[in-house]
């Protein structure tokens, strides 16, 4: 187990350097740079910010010196934000954009799980079918038009909450986004639960608990449910990576000061280094999860070694 | 199956429900209307998310907003846009136009009690120009004597021409009488800066808890793409007539979501409103919806330097043949005036400005003329004109530049082609002159012809269109010299209809702001310029 959890860590060396290397060069071949304003800057003031950013050495020494930062936790200024540096404005995004995407994973998992087994426990029946539609309808629908019209019925219409703005994370504050960025998520789970969970109950095992007894609600949590959750687990990699591009659309409509807004605002700008240090810090995130989801999937399945 | 309807029915009858947008519970500042709310906290829509707080190195709308609540020039401006006497209390200008000497108030203090001199400004305006300091804005000072070498780096800062007679008295010496000079006071870029605390803390001084401020508020918050908290400066020379104890400026770049949360009472004003929606917002709520002039050219430019757009009389076939009525009326239709001139009538020192020729005519005789142009440069229906017409990419845009190549082509027989681009991409594209037509607008810097006019001067870095006349050149530096103010206005307006027959650039119509403000913000009054201080709003009981 060691030994592939240091092979895995070392192997994610490599992806990450590709993925500074294609960030990297792709930002900077995008026509147009963070100094091109409506009314061009004087020469003398272009050349100054230039050389204070260093954009005159060659690409290959730029690129070679935003690495050696990355390696001291140093994303370099932010051109946008002219205040901070990238580090420390990842720093406080990060913490409401855990926050944030955390509170979608969990519920989702939670209301996922629970409407698939009851979906499968009631299989082609009104609860199922209302259940899958529900789920069906939340998986087309994209978050940029849920996330409104969540807004109108429930901060406009019935007030009961607000239409935007983070408040340092309070509850009645995150109620909205977190339901908005679950709502897919909640669909896909459900249906992968339902489906999976529907195979496990027909298998040997589950029939011999049956035969012996043992009421529905201990054969679904005693038994089924692990089984059952391993094509769940699996898709937490992927859940997470849907979560945090769905947050920087999420993000912006409710006002959250989250990192994905960073993103689309750097990209705009061309904030070389702030949407550089927003796609390494994410990559390195994801790299990581999918880690630990494989970890999880050893424990679940016994069947999987690692070694 | 049943349920599943049920659900959605309800849904969707809430949905309809559309009346139920926030509202006060009681009349609007109590019995006497003017009765003020117990808490005094405003909530503003700032759009983007302001990029520095240092007012040397601000550059966009959403940073000034903040500034100037934040800090006081020596000149500031009333809620109408007037220019008011700010930290200087008076001033002298002499005989040549030349020397400004400004009166600094006794009272007038920094937000931990410092009392603001006259050196903090000579530091400020130094820091400002300084090229170490990189800011984008310092052309602001270049009428001051030597500020364009100290920015191109040629002289050190301390020789530009500011300096403290003693603490409670300015001089500034120009290179030109610059008639518009005590409105470029108000911009940032001549504010004051708070020398220890700058030299303390450096590039952090900014950050809330070292921003040492002058105006009739002081940091508090700053969260980053969330909001900028501001709250009352006790030590403010006039803190007694500030009502508004804490501002939030929020940042809402997505102008659909700023509506909603207006709409759920959760924003005072808005920055501004999503066009799509302007019908809905007359309908709905016509009494917080505020429209006002503002000043600004939405044109075309015409890539002057190659062929086919060098000839003159080509370019003033395309002008005519453009409705603009058409524009105006039928696709911004939120009150934009039609342009046949390139500087808004509207603006201080111009008596009222000019128009082109053309202007009292008719469309239909526009048209003949259009098209009697368009044979003379060697246009037909066999040999047409072939363009392109960029854009930066935006629903706005495009739907005025299908309406614009339309209208070419019944008109002329013209055949234009649509390129839209992504704004950083449409601006190298421009800069480059890459271009035949090109969408742009420009909104004035301050309030005078000069800021419109300087635009088209050869070496102007917004002249992207490649206009060169000596002649328009020559008036222009005539204007920069002339001390008489109707003098100065006759050679602009000289230059202007030089300008209008060259047509270089196509004027279109002058922008409007639109925005929504609650009813019981008490103070606002929309401005030319589009700007307010939190210290001239109340907010009344609701």
């Amino acid at each position: 187990m060691l030994r592939y959890s240091l092979r895995r860590l070392v192997s994610a060396i490599p992806t990450l350097f590709v993925l500074i290397a294609v960030a990297f060069f792709m930002m900077r071949a995008a026509p147009g740079g963070p100094f091109d304003l409506e009314r061009s800057l004087p020469p003398e003031i272009e050349a100054n910010l230039r050389a204070a950013y260093r954009l005159d050495d060659p690409l290959w020494l730029q690129f070679a010196r935003y690495l050696g930062g990355i390696l001291r936790g140093d994303f370099g200024p932010s051109f946008q934000y002219r205040d901070f540096t990238v580090t420390e404005l990842i720093a406080t995004g990060f913490p409401v954009s855990l926050r944030l995407g955390a509170s979608a994973i969990l519920l989702a998992l939670v209301i996922g799980v629970t409407a698939g087994s009851i979906a499968a426990l009631k299989q082609n029946r009104v609860t199922d079918h209302v259940v899958m539609t529900v789920s069906m309808t939340g998986i087309s629908i994209p978050n940029f038009v849920m996330a409104p019209i969540l807004i109108l019925v429930f901060a406009i219409h019935l007030r009961w909450l607000p239409a935007g703005g983070w408040g340092d994370g309070a509850l009645r504050n995150m109620v909205l986004p977190v339901i908005a960025l679950a709502l897919p998520q909640i669909a896909y789970i459900a249906r992968l639960t339902r489906g999976s969970m529907i195979e496990v109950l027909r298998s040997n095992f589950i029939r011999t608990a049956k035969a012996q007894g043992l009421s529905t609600t201990a054969i679904l949590l005693k038994h089924a449910l692990k089984p059952a959750l391993l094509p769940v687990v699996s898709y937490l990699g992927p859940a997470t990576a849907a979560v945090i591009t769905g947050s920087v659309v999420i993000e912006q409509i409710f006002g959250v000061p989250g990192i994905g807004r960073f993103f689309v605002q750097g990209a705009l700008n061309r904030d070389y280094t702030l949407v550089m240090g927003v796609v390494v810090f994410y990559g390195m995130l994801i790299i990581a999860f999918n880690f630990l989801v494989d970890l999880a999937y050893a424990w679940l399945d016994p069947k999987v070694k690692y070694s | 199956m049943k349920k599943l309807a049920f659900l959605t029915c309800s849904l969707l009858a809430m949905l309809a429900a559309c009346s139920s947008d926030y509202a006060p519970s009681g009349p609007i500042g109590g019995e006497s209307g003017t009765e003020l709310a117990e808490r005094q906290v405003i909530h503003i829509g700032n759009g983007t998310d302001p990029q520095t707080l240092d007012p040397h190195r601000a550059q966009g709308v959403p940073e000034s907003n903040i500034g100037r609540s934040l800090f006081e020039g020596l000149v500031a401006e009333a809620p109408n846009g007037d220019l008011i006497p700010g930290v200087a209390e008076s001033w002298e200008i002499s005989e040549d136009g030349k020397t400004y000497t400004f009166h600094l108030r006794a009272n007038a203090r920094w937000s931990n009690g410092d009392p603001v001199t006259a050196g903090d400004f000579v530091y400020g305006m130094r820091r400002s120009v300084d090229p170490k300091t990189l800011s984008v804005y310092s052309f602001i000072l270049a009428p001051i004597e030597n500020a364009n070498a100290i920015i191109a780096g040629d002289l050190p800062p301390e020789e530009l021409g500011v300096a403290a007679i003693d603490d409670r008295t300015l001089e500034i010496r120009l290179e030109n009488p610059t008639p518009y000079f005590l409105g470029l006071l108000t911009h940032s870029a001549s504010y004051a800066v708070h020398p220890p605390s700058v030299e303390a803390h450096g590039d952090a001084f900014t950050r809330p808890g070292n921003l040492v401020s002058n105006g009739a508020y002081q940091l508090a918050e700053w969260v980053v793409q969330s909001h900028v908290k501001l709250v009352k400066n006790p030590y403010y020379w006039d803190a007694d007539s500030v009502t508004i104890e804490e501002a939030y400026f929020h940042a809402t770049e997505d102008v659909a979501a700023e509506l909603k949360r207006f709409r759920a009472g959760e924003l005072d004003m808005t920055n501004t409103i999503p066009k799509s929606q302007l019908g809905w917002i007359r309908e709905n709520m016509p009494d917080r919806l505020v429209i006002a002039p503002y000043l600004g050219s939405y044109y075309y430019g015409l890539n002057t330097t190659k062929p086919p757009l060098d000839s003159p009389a080509l370019r003033r076939a395309l002008s005519l043949a453009i409705d603009r009525d058409i524009i105006t009326k039928q696709i911004t239709a939120s009150g934009e005036l039609s342009a046949y001139s390139w500087i808004p009538p509207t603006i201080a020192n111009y008596g009222g400005g000019v128009e082109m020729p053309e202007a009292s005519w008719t469309q239909a005789e526009r048209e003949a003329e259009a098209r009697r142009l368009y044979a003379q440069a060697g246009y037909s229906a066999e040999n047409p004109l072939r363009l392109e017409i960029l854009y930066n990419t935006h629903d706005d845009h495009r739907r005025i530049a299908v309406a614009i190549a339309s209208m070419w082509r019944n008109v002329l027989g013209v055949e234009a082609t649509l390129v839209n681009q992504e704004w950083k991409v449409y601006l190298d594209t421009r800069n480059q002159k890459k271009t035949q037509v090109f969408r742009a607008g420009w909104i004035g810097d301050y309030n005078d012809p000069y800021t419109f006019a300087e635009i088209a001067h050869s070496k102007s870095e917004l002249n992207d269109f490649g206009y060169d006349n000596p002649e328009y050149d020559r008036l222009l530096a005539l204007a920069a010299a002339e001390t008489d103010l109707e003098k100065r206005a006759e050679i602009l307006k000289q230059a202007e209809r030089r300008l209008l027959d060259d047509m270089p650039l196509i004027p279109l119509y002058f922008y409007v702001t639109a925005k929504m403000v609650q009813p019981w913000v008490q103070g606002y009054e929309a401005n030319i310029m589009d700007h307010f201080r939190v210290q001239d709003l109340k907010i009344l009981k609701h």
